[in-house]
């Protein structure tokens, strides 16, 4: 594997209730780079996405065993700040939600959360998150209008720019261009190459295509298990598992 | 067998668009008919709206025609600007009664507005589930509690309270009709509150607790804000409620026609002077068609309250 491993999942299974949607996952996740989460609906993959900011936490019967190391810290550990893990594990959905305010605000709010009140301060950083996401030239001379005016594709990006607002290292996106048509989704694609130098970036996403075009390394689900992972080129091209090789040509899911 | 199956149901273009037509015979065609229904439902709709409509004026132009006459012997100003009611001598100065109608209004709501939104959000996002089921059944029985119940709750426990409290001789006044109306429309505000912040998508608070948000700041940084317009809707209800509200402010005002100069004096207000004086003037006085025009000015203050709610609620959303 390349890089160094900035998450490690270890043996990882997380009950709904009775129902235990992940089962012995175990996997590692290398920094600065793209990973991937394929494989078919209800296969547990949003749901190990979700395990790593903890947002889980809010569903009421989740339970998880294993753990999740980040930079050798168990996020499951008693002493970890959940605001905190967040703030460094950023998320963005499937739908796009920015909040009914101005596109100003969706971006400040995240560092106003977290303390910052300068006007100055607050400027620099939206103007940086909002072109970072590739969207300060298409929205800085309505920064007051409201957010919810903008188009699909136009809002996703907002909704990165409002996760980079914090200052995440960690960027999850769950299936973020499902939603969108496919002109937004190859700028989303872009820009999650462009982001790969700077934050790991885990995606789930339902589109093979999509995995094989941007991500690095790519992780096979089925059934709440890891079928298989390793290098996207190589998963592709050279599954060493049998299912992997039947969901990949499209005989399943 | 299938082979006959088959072919009997291949049928042929002709016949499949005759089926297709109406059985002749009837006098009035499909078309016509459906024409008749939808005129005629239009009809009575648009006769429902207008009555609604001519209903509303009547009131209106009915109170404005009796109250206008007040002005042939008392002048706009004193009726205005004088606080002396005495219309036995011949002083009829509303001002005290309208003073304290916005008086006990804003009272009312700066006392029940608060505590209504935090029960709202007690109840649509901090509660368990099964208490909240069990919540929201008492609050909406709470809404349908008559008012002389709770002015005769007022006089019997809150103004004795009241006056241990104060050790005054006497409590009745603005603060013992605010408290009594806060609590009189605080289910009411409540409830709609709560309506509106349940319907806050949850997406919005995905993304909030996303970016590391506690719930505390969840729940006042983006729901609040987007329920913002239904629980204006919510203070409208309960501000009407409040303005138009006579039996229980009547039980702990104190009746007294003078301008409050404090919380704990005697005073009245529009709705209160008028229950209490209609059924014991002449009907052709001026005094009765003061009491007109002050119906009248409730009505109007009412209307204005409304639309200047609307409007500042306008504001503050294209503010933010």
């Amino acid at each position: 594997m390349q890089a160094t491993a900035l998450i490690e999942i270890n043996k990882l299974n997380l009950f709904y209730g009775a129902f235990q949607a992940l089962k012995h996952v175990s996997l590692e996740i290398p920094q600065r780079a793209i990973t991937a989460f394929i494989g078919p609906s209800g296969c547990g993959k949003s749901t190990l996405l979700r395990t790593l900011n903890r947002m889980n936490d809010m569903i009421p019967g989740a339970r998880v065993e294993g753990s999740i190391e980040i930079g050798g810290t168990d996020i499951y550990a008693g002493d970890v700040h959940v605001e905190t893990l967040r703030k460094k594990v950023g998320m963005v959905f499937q739908q796009p939600n920015p909040f009914p305010k101005s596109i100003y605000d969706n971006v400040a709010y995240g560092p106003r959360l977290h303390g910052i009140t300068k006007k100055r301060e607050l400027d620099e950083i939206v103007e940086n998150s909002l072109r970072s996401a590739a969207l300060w030239n298409e929205v800085k001379d309505h920064l007051k209008r409201s957010a919810l005016s903008l188009s699909g594709g136009q809002q996703q990006r907002l909704c990165i720019a409002r996760a980079l607002a914090v200052g995440p290292d960690v960027l999850l996106m769950d299936e973020a261009t499902s939603a969108l048509d496919p002109i937004s989704t190859i700028k989303i694609e872009e820009l999650a190459q462009e982001l790969k130098d700077r934050y790991t970036i885990v995606m789930v996403t339902h589109n093979m295509h999509q995995a094989a075009r941007v991500s690095h390394q790519t992780v096979f689900f089925l059934n709440g298990e890891v079928v298989e992972y390793s290098a996207t080129e190589k998963l592709f091209s050279d599954p060493s598992d049998q299912r992997t090789e039947d969901y990949i040509s499209g005989r399943f899911g | 067998m299938l082979e006959m199956n088959a072919q009997s149901r291949v049928i042929a273009p002709a016949e499949l668009g005759n089926s297709l037509r109406q059985a002749g015979g009837d006098r009035l065609d499909r078309r016509s008919r459906l024409k008749f229904f939808n005129s005629t439902f239009k009809v009575i709709c648009v006769s429902a709206a207008v009555f609604v409509c001519l209903v509303l004026f009547g009131i209106l132009f009915l109170m404005f025609r009796t109250g206008i006459m007040t002005f042939e012997t008392v002048s706009f100003k004193e009726f205005f600007f004088s606080a002396n009611w005495d219309p036995e001598n011949g002083h009829f100065g509303a001002l005290l009664f309208i003073f304290g109608t916005f008086a006990l209004t804003g009272l009312t709501l700066v006392l029940a507005v608060p505590i209504a939104v935090l029960i709202a959000v007690f109840l649509a996002e901090i509660t368990p589930v099964w208490l909240r089921g069990a919540l929201r059944p008492v609050m909406d029985l709470l809404v349908g509690i008559p008012s002389v119940v709770y002015g005769y709750l007022g006089l019997t426990i809150l103004i004795p309270m009241l006056r241990e409290l104060t050790g005054r001789d006497l409590a009745d006044g603005l603060l013992a009709a605010a408290i009594v109306l806060a609590i009189m429309v605080l289910p009411t505000i409540a409830r709609i509150s709560d309506d509106a912040i349940s319907a806050v998508p949850k997406k919005y608070r995905d993304a909030s607790y996303a970016l590391g948000s506690t719930r505390f700041q969840t729940i006042f940084g983006v729901v609040l804000p987007a329920a913002r317009s239904g629980i204006v809707y919510a203070i409208i209800l309960g501000m009407a409620r409040a303005i138009g509200e006579t039996m229980a402010v009547v039980m702990v005002i104190g009746n007294t026609p003078q301008l409050a100069d404090s919380l704990f004096t005697p005073t009245a207000v529009l709705t209160s002077n008028i229950v209490m004086q209609i059924t014991s003037v002449e009907f052709d006085s001026t005094w009765n068609y003061a009491l007109y025009l002050m119906g009248f000015l409730l009505l109007a203050i009412s209307l204005l309250l409304i639309v200047a709610v609307r409007l500042l609620q306008k504001k503050g959303a294209k503010a933010s």
